[in-house]
């Protein structure tokens, strides 16, 4: 019955997005109240709908009801509870049904939270929002389907793939699907302001903390992937440039240069066009990523099954989309004048830079993820484009990017000077150059990058902490915990942003390996830590089989940490993982896992220094909470309070 | 990140865990040259991976190779385009920039120079009028005067 309910609701939903993405539409062009209002109760319906049909899904992975196919093939009754339910989105189907349930929650918030929106603008949003919503529940229920029976339901499933079977990775795919979905609310504005032909403050003011939010979903989601490959994979490795990261980090950049450029109409109606632009892009790669990791064009196993039928439909709905939001913006764009004029040297001026910087960099990731594709369709050469590649390509820019944000966040509106901007950020500079003057003391070899990399860093925190300082003015720091929050936000969210560039540069430059094959009892010393070998046992887990070491560190005599890296097999899918034993520092992470056991006794065992690691996922965190902060600004709730109050003085007068 | 899975799924039989013990040279500036070099190459078989960190056999036995190269006496160079030849271009995580690939290395700075002058162009359109002189001339204060009087 339970599947039934849920494939029922799912067409109810295909339904009302129907309804919803025509009536308001119409109600808008034509004034028709009636059919104006109608966009939120159906915004509000597509939502509870596509819940029946998504906790219908949960509750068969939940009771183990394998005569659902999906779940047969995705679940086992013996795996702990969380991940049943994890793996209602460890597949192409659920996370399918995944995506339009957040789509139509973000709809149904604007019904609801956006008291202040105006009543055709808002009808317009939740049409194109709708819109959106029924091209992927078509494409589910024709191509996706959850909710497939078994003829004969088997006696027990095959279980979701182990390397899923994480915390870390349990709720990254919810919070990534939060972002990129999130920027459909951009998108959805953006397309119904070109309709409408009208893009001002107050539309920028709308706009911006959708694209906030999506921005904050995003950097949790990325970072929350990029921290389960370090302590799971088994190296380390943190990013791999893969085509599949690269889906999610470019809507990333873009919904960076968006928030950017939505302050800067904002705050002065110009940049205009180029927002709207961005708007639409960020959600496009936001499909390009779905197309990706669906379709099978770019190999990667992040993909789910590949199906061309499934990837002919997402392209189909990419082109619909993207180019009917071109088409329009094209048509458009031209109407809409800039208003305020401003000097090159200005925080205007330092935020074009910034969407020059943030926009390229997304097109270089773009271009090294589909150069495989295009060399082999028009010139039939088959390469690989990498690490290596992106790593030159790509940090130039950041470097740029980085050099010039802690001046542009301090430089005024309109009009500026450049020394005035550095007279206070001397303090910040001095500090720079101290720290890299120390990495290059201790840094072995030298490395370029540890220097750079920390320099850098070391100049967006301290540039933060100058920015916070400023603004107090000469009232002194009794005024920090009254500054808006927005300030808070910007500088916690830079300042995030450095901690993450000192991180990823030190690890980088400064992390050792060791392999070896190690016996029982014995120590060996790696980086100045001696690592003893006390003992290797076999256990038995929950649904898998664990071989775990006791693997002893100390330094200079002291014992630092007792640490059990773990080897796992799980017998249903009979598949191997590592589980990487890691002492976290604030200054390094002690990395260590066990391998196989060789024929001559002794165990492989590789052990890491990594430094610095951390600050990768704290900077990471900071962003997110700089985001988080920011989004809770009193303009945001202002606007909002002042227009709930408004229907109850009407009717007094 | 989940590119281990297919390589492990071939991979069943025989878990291997990258580089192994047995295959680390003595010598550790051999050893190193070894190491940065297979962190460029792809794996043949699997998903995106680098010989360096694959589980693949064929991954075991590229790097094995790549050694036997170096310890022979080849430079960098010499034993990546070993590898090549056997393989072709596609282990190369980096292309090189031959031929096409001019494409690839430079649309980035393009784009970015050309973004810098679209960028350029934009913020001197948005730029104020020249400042008007400040002082009055002969024919307005002659009309201010005229003003004044009235």
């Amino acid at each position: 019955m339970n599947a039934e309910i849920g494939h029922f609701a799912l067409i109810l939903a295909f339904a009302v997005a129907m309804f919803q993405m025509v009536v308001p539409m119409i109600g808008a062009a034509k004034g028709w109240s009636g059919w104006i209002d109608s966009a939120r109760p159906a915004a509000i319906a597509q939502l509870g709908l596509i819940g029946i049909s998504f906790a219908a899904l949960t509750i068969s992975f939940v009771t183990s009801d394998f005569s659902v196919l999906l779940v047969y093939e995705n679940s086992h009754t013996a795996k702990p509870l969380i991940y049943k339910i994890s793996g209602v989105w460890g597949n192409h189907e659920g996370s399918m049904l995944l995506w339009v349930l957040i789509l139509a929650l973000f709809g149904a918030a604007a019904a609801v939270f956006d008291a202040n929106l105006p009543p055709r603008l808002r009808a317009r949003v939740l049409s194109v929002q709708a819109a959106i919503g029924a091209a992927f529940l078509a494409f589910i229920l024709f191509t996706s389907n959850p909710f497939l029976r078994l003829a004969d339901a088997p006696f027990n499933g095959r279980d979701l793939n182990p390397l899923l079977q994480d915390p870390g990775l349990a709720f990254h795919p919810p919070f990534l699907y939060l972002g990129y979905v999130g920027l459909s609310m951009a998108f959805s504005f953006a397309v119904a302001a070109l309709i409408e032909g009208r893009v001002d403050a107050a539309w920028a003011r709308w706009v911006r903390p959708w694209t906030l939010a999506a921005w904050v979903f995003l950097t949790i989601g990325i970072a929350l992937g990029s921290w389960w490959a370090y302590y799971e994979l088994g190296w380390g490795g943190f990013w791999f440039w893969d085509p599949v990261e690269n889906a999610s980090f470019m809507p990333w950049l873009l919904a960076a240069a968006l928030l950017h450029s939505a302050i800067v109409v904002e705050k002065r109606e110009v940049l205009k066009s180029w927002t709207i632009l961005l708007a639409i892009m960020a959600f496009g790669f936001s499909l390009i990523g779905t197309f990706i990791v669906r379709s099978g064009v770019i190999t990667s196993v992040h993909s789910f099954a590949n199906d061309p039928e499934r990837g002919v439909f997402i392209l189909a709905i990419l082109a619909a989309f993207v180019g009917g939001a071109l088409t329009l913006f094209s048509a458009r764009a031209g109407s809409m004048q800039a208003k305020g004029v401003f000097s090159p040297v200005s925080r205007e001026g330092a935020l074009v830079l910034n969407n020059i910087l943030l926009a390229v960099s997304a097109f270089v990731v773009f271009i090294g993820t589909v150069w495989p594709l295009v060399a082999e369709m028009l010139w039939d050469r088959k390469l690989s484009v990498g690490p290596p590649f992106f790593e030159k390509a790509f940090t130039p820019f950041m470097i740029a990017l980085a050099i010039v944000l802690p001046m542009g966040a301090i430089i005024p509106w309109k009009r500026g000077k450049l020394g005035r901007v550095l007279a206070p950020l001397r303090g910040a500079l001095l500090f720079a150059v101290a720290v890299m003057l120390l990495v290059f003391a201790v840094s072995t070899g030298h490395s370029a990058l540890a220097v750079i990399g920390a320099g850098l860093g070391s100049w967006l925190v301290a540039g933060a902490v100058v920015d916070l300082l400023l603004r107090t003015g000469n009232s002194g720091l009794s005024r920090l915990g009254r500054l808006p929050r927005a300030d808070w936000g910007r500088a916690v969210a830079h300042g995030g942003l450095g901690v993450t560039f000192i991180g990823v540069s030190l690890l980088m430059a400064w992390q050792v390996e060791d392999i070896r094959v190690a016996r029982i009892g014995e120590t060996f010393t790696v980086a100045g830590y001696e690592i003893t070998l006390e003992s290797v046992e076999d256990v038995q887990g929950p649904n898998y089989v664990s071989t775990i070491a006791a693997m002893r560190v100390a330094k200079n005599g002291r014992e630092v940490a007792l640490l059990h890296p773990e080897k796992r097999v799980y017998p249903v899918q009979a598949m191997p993982t590592t589980e990487a034993a890691i002492q976290s520092g604030l200054f390094r992470d002690l990395y260590l896992v066990i391998g196989d056991a060789q024929q001559n006794g002794g165990w492989a065992v590789r052990s890491y220094i990594k430094p610095f690691a951390g600050w990768i996922w704290f900077g990471s965190a900071l962003m997110a909470l700089g985001g988080l902060i920011s989004l809770s600004d009193r303009r945001y709730r202002v606007a909002a309070g002042a227009m709930r109050s408004a229907p109850i003085a009407g009717p007094a007068e | 990140m989940r590119y281990l899975i297919l390589c492990l799924a071939l991979l069943l039989a025989v878990p291997a865990w990258a580089v192994q013990p047995d295959e680390v040279l003595s010598d550790p500036a051999l050893e190193s040259r070894a190491r940065d070099i297979s962190r460029i190459l792809r794996c043949p078989v699997c998903q995106g991976e680098t010989i360096d960190e694959s589980n693949a056999p064929i991954s075991r036995d590229l790097r094995l190779y790549l050694r036997e190269r170096l310890v022979a006496g080849d430079s960098n160079e010499q034993a990546v385009d070993a590898v090549v030849e056997r393989f072709g271009e596609y282990v190369l995580f980096e292309p090189r920039a031959r031929g096409i690939n001019w494409v690839l290395y430079l649309a980035g700075p393009l784009m970015a120079l050309l973004g810098l002058l679209i960028g350029w162009r934009f913020i001197r359109s948005r730029a104020e009028p020249e400042t008007r002189p400040e002082t009055l001339s002969e024919e307005e204060r002659a009309r201010l005067d005229r003003i004044m009087q009235d």
